[in-house]
């Protein structure tokens, strides 16, 4: 069922993003790629809704939306209740101080020339939060600790460390002005697996010690997302095909690509694997610029009929906190 | 509070400083004529800056019954023809050289940069506008724009240094847009969007100073050609003239007295051949010991 | 099934400006006949490097220093790399297939013209042979239309499609083995299930061997027969893939499979990370590489170098001295 809506922190109502494909001279426009196609979804506080699918379906440009760092082509999308879609620029940055982004790629998202502490930091000289000089040092170093690195180190540069530790002074840089809401995007798949376990088990422990934090966790990699979320969306090609518990999402998928795309991944235990379901997909992803006509999904799917192709199915309710948009189940 | 992760981490091994500046040094004075270059460049300043004590006589007045001496024990490169010691307008003519060479560099490079950043920044129109200007500013030829703006200015040192300015900014413009262009996007550029940073906050912060290893090695090189387009200026007769103490100048009296006394013409060409080869060679060692294999330092 | 290709004691050395870097360092294993073995581990272990070495693609600064690579009764490294054994070697009778089929593929060339090139060199068919028997195999990857795409370059195929046609050349000269590195990990995950299940099928068919190079656990949990577990450029656990899974011995085999989610683990299970950072090659001393990091560790490690592989049952080997079964 729908949660209230002053429950949720995050609430996406029919969010639209297309980029306009411009050609020529004079670069008019020739198409849309509909990156993100009506979209709806809602992010409790607190929780960390996973957002998972493959190249093209939109997560990351969700995330980005949600962030203020696009321009919706259409929808609406409430933080905190106000819809931010509409803000400027400058009403944006104010709100900025509340929700933070990790980056998938620890080498280009720190600025090679400044030191560890002074990113950071940046946050909270942007947000004013720490007027002297003393609480701001003070500020830093916590957030420090707080990830899990030596403190005397602030004053070294991003080259300096490994990749797992740049990528804990990105967490540490989100955290700077305690936000209500990080969105996190693939902030572990340019590590080695051994290192991803120590990123994923500290930001599940900023959460619990958190008062309040909400994840907003995109990831192509189900097995993580499965660990760390409590909620799953599946997306295709710029739409959500299932939305439901962690737990449902492995034990009861419904949507035909959620199935596949389970199936898909192998899981670390031979005897497990011989007894699994395998669907193998047929064809591949269709580009965004001509998606196929009704359900996108319907070239590949193993259970489509003819009425598959007719119209969009909606996102409806199934029962228990569940959401499918599949005309055959 | 969260408590601290396991002690392990926080004193992992991270590599020590020092060895980056070392690195740098050893791979600057990698080629000795790199030393060499800065040694000439180093005399160069010196004289420059105690021009004053060095210069045997006064370069600006002359004696003008010892005009067109021949090289001697009393005037070492002997005489123009107003009777002034070649020497000593040599010497003076080290401080007009670096003088125009830093001004008109700084003005240029501050111009050009500003354009270039906020050209590659903002793109679209301001960057279509800003960098077509500069487009058709580099389709002329930079003495002869040069000539054009001084022949409106007049001569004088002040003009010279406009002129050559504007005829070398949009070297700089062009090279700061194409950085800006690649150094956006970056995932830091990013980042400091969505943690709410203005645009200037970006461009100074983040921008300018990941495009200064690049810019700096344009400028040492473009110095030297600069003390040459000033020369070539002050020899065309525009820029500076006598008494005013200038190589190009100089180069440009003693030439009707090549024949007789060569000294007036090659002393001063001779030194700006040098110098130029010394800027040269020390921008070349800048480039290779700024390379990005040290990305990330100074 | 006989042994097709055993590899002893193979050291793979890169002489950088900051030291030695021992990528491979005294790595043995084997293949045998129309077999799929793992070789597992994450990036700087020497996977891929040992693969390269075997196919003598390694070029300076890096250098095989020692071991043997025996394949068809001959030690492969005695032959010059870039000798006329090497050249008929590779492609024809062990063939490799890349992570990046955006640039293993000549951007230049129709996919046509690279097919039949490997067909006409290795197989000394004619042109009008050559061609027919690309499009064949363009057919037997799941390429459709492959008559009319014959022409086309890579840039006008998917990433996926791509990886297709590196398949199909990797088998064009039908080999005894096909090495994969790292395959499929820069595409979608159900694209990559369609590649790997492709390899699988096209190998049978063939009556080939396969090598699959991953960090993947799961992807050589699915396809393996017997695995190889890497750290530090050295072999640390080898055995058949449900011996390993079941019952690993080796320290960083057991926290690996602590520290990885897994699709249908139970809710709230808690990951246990590999404390440390990953081994820093250079200069690596004479100990065993796991140390700093290893849950299990007894006084002997730090005395003794690295501790030799033994076997602890059957074909189950490891390099450990501690006994990791009391824990």
């Amino acid at each position: 069922m729908n949660q209230k809506s002053n429950k949720a922190i995050l609430d996406i109502q029919d969010l639209q993003m297309y980029f306009p494909v411009m050609r020529g001279l004079l670069r008019k426009k020739v198409a849309d790629v509909k990156a993100v196609d009506g979209v709806s979804f809602q992010l409790i506080r607190d929780e960390t809704l996973g957002l998972v699918g493959e190249s093209g379906c939109g997560k990351t440009t969700i995330g980005r939306c949600v962030l203020g760092l696009y321009k919706p082509t259409g929808g609406r999308i409430l933080f905190e209740g106000a819809d931010i879609a509409s803000f400027t620029e400058k009403k944006l940055r104010e709100i900025r101080r509340n929700m933070a982004l990790i980056f998938q790629d620890p080498y280009s998202s720190l600025d090679p020339r400044q030191s560890a502490g002074s990113i950071v930091g940046e946050p909270l000289k942007i947000h004013n939060m720490t007027p002297t000089k003393g609480e701001y040092n003070d500020r830093v170093e916590e957030l420090f600790r707080v990830v899990g690195l030596d403190p005397s180190m602030t004053d070294r540069f991003p080259h300096e460390f490994s990749g797992g530790q740049r990528q804990r002074i990105g967490v540490a840089r989100a955290l700077a002005c305690d936000p209500d809401l990080i969105v996190c995007d693939e902030p572990i798949s340019a590590l080695d697996v051994s290192i991803q376990a120590q990123i994923i088990n500290l930001l599940e422990q900023l959460q619990d010690s958190a008062k309040e934090l909400s994840y907003l966790f995109i990831a192509h990699d189900l097995s993580v997302v499965r660990h760390i979320s409590d909620r799953v969306a599946v997306m295709y090609l710029g739409r959500i095909v299932e939305i439901c518990k962690a737990r449902v999402l492995y034990e009861n998928p419904l949507h035909p690509y959620t199935r596949a795309l389970l199936s898909a991944v192998p899981i670390a235990d031979p005897f497990v694997e011989e007894t699994r379901e395998r669907i193998i997909l047929k064809g591949e992803v269709p580009s965004p610029l001509n998606p196929p006509p009704g359900c996108s999904f319907h070239p590949r799917c193993f259970m489509a009929v003819g009425e598959c192709s007719e119209a969009i199915p909606p996102l409806r309710d199934i029962g228990e906190d569940h959401q499918v948009a599949c005309i055959r189940v | 509070m969260v408590e601290e992760q396991s002690t392990s981490l926080e004193f992992q091994e991270v590599a020590p400083r020092v060895s980056e500046w070392r690195r740098f040094w050893r791979v600057f004075l990698q080629r000795k004529i790199v030393l060499f270059g800065l040694v000439i460049l180093g005399i160069l300043v010196l004289t420059a800056i105690f021009a004053d004590f060095l210069a045997p006589y006064d370069p600006y007045t002359g004696v003008l019954t010892d005009s067109l001496e021949a090289p001697s024990s009393q005037y070492w490169l002997g005489t123009d023809i107003q009777g002034r010691d070649t020497m000593s307008r040599l010497i003076f003519g080290a401080r007009t050289a670096l003088l125009v060479g830093f001004v008109t560099t700084g003005v240029a490079a501050a111009a050009g940069i500003i354009l270039g950043l906020i050209a590659g920044y903002f793109g679209g129109v301001t960057s279509m506008v800003i960098m077509r200007i500069m487009d058709a500013l580099m389709g002329f030829p930079m003495i002869l724009l040069a000539l054009l703006i001084s022949s409106v200015l007049g001569a004088g040192i002040q003009n010279v240094i406009i002129a050559l300015a504007v005829a070398m900014l949009p070297g700089y413009a062009r090279v700061m847009n194409g950085l800006t262009l690649s150094l956006r996007e970056n995932d830091y550029i990013l980042a400091g969007r969505a943690m709410g940073a203005t645009d200037m906050r970006t461009m100074l912060r983040h921008i300018l100073p990941n495009a200064l290893a690049p810019m700096i090695v344009l400028v040492t090189m473009q110095l030297g050609t600069l003390i040459l387009a000033e020369a070539g200026l002050s020899f065309l007769g525009i820029g500076i003239k006598p008494p005013g103490a200038a190589w190009g100048a100089m180069v440009n009296d003693g030439y009707r007295y090549l024949t007789y006394n060569p000294v007036l013409s090659f002393a001063p060409g001779l030194a700006i051949m040098i110098v130029v080869f010394a800027f040269q060679l020390v921008g070349d060692g800048l480039r290779d010991a700024l390379d990005p294999r040290l990305r990330g330092l100074l | 099934m006989a042994e097709l290709l055993k590899v002893s004691n193979l050291v793979t050395q890169f002489k950088t400006e900051s030291g030695l870097v021992k990528a491979v360092d005294g790595v043995s294993y084997y293949i045998d006949e129309q077999e799929i073995i793992g070789l597992v581990g994450e990036s700087g272990c020497g996977k891929s490097v040992s693969q390269l070495s075997v196919m003598q693609l390694i070029s300076a600064p890096g250098e095989i220093v020692g071991g043997e690579v025996i394949f068809e009764g001959q030690n492969l490294l005695k032959y010059d790399a870039n000798g006329p054994e090497m050249r008929s070697t590779r492609g024809a009778k062990i063939a490799m297939i890349f992570q990046e089929p955006m640039t293993s593929l000549n951007p230049v060339l129709t996919i046509g013209q690279q097919l039949t090139e490997m067909l006409e060199l290795h197989m000394k068919m004619s042109g009008d042979a050559a061609r027919k028997r690309a499009i064949e195999l363009m057919s037997l990857v799941g390429i459709p239309g492959a008559e009319n795409r014959i022409d086309d370059y890579p840039h006008h195929f998917s990433g996926g499609m791509r990886q297709r046609v590196m398949i199909a050349m990797g088998l064009s000269c039908n080999p005894k083995i096909l090495i994969a590195d790292e395959p499929t990990t820069a595409l979608d995950v159900t694209t990559q299930a369609q590649l790997l299940e492709l390899m699988k099928d096209m190998v049978q068919r063939f009556r080939a061997s396969l090598v699959i190079v991953t960090h993947n656990l799961g992807v050589v949990a699915r396809y393996a027969q017997r695995i190889y577990i890497m750290y530090a450029g050295r072999i640390v656990e080898s055995g058949t893939t449900k011996d390993i899974f079941s019952k690993p011995r080796h320290p960083y085999t057991i926290g690996l499979l602590a520290c990885i989610p897994r699709l249908d683990e139970e809710e709230g299970r808690k990951l246990v990370p590999i404390e440390g950072l990953p081994p820093n090659l250079i200069n690596m001393p004479p100990t065993c590489a796991f140390l700093p990091r290893c849950a299990y560790k007894v006084d002997k490690c730090s005395r003794e170098p690295w501790p030799p592989l033994t076997a602890i049952n059957g074909n189950h080997y490891i390099s450990c001295y501690a006994n990791t079964k009391e824990k």
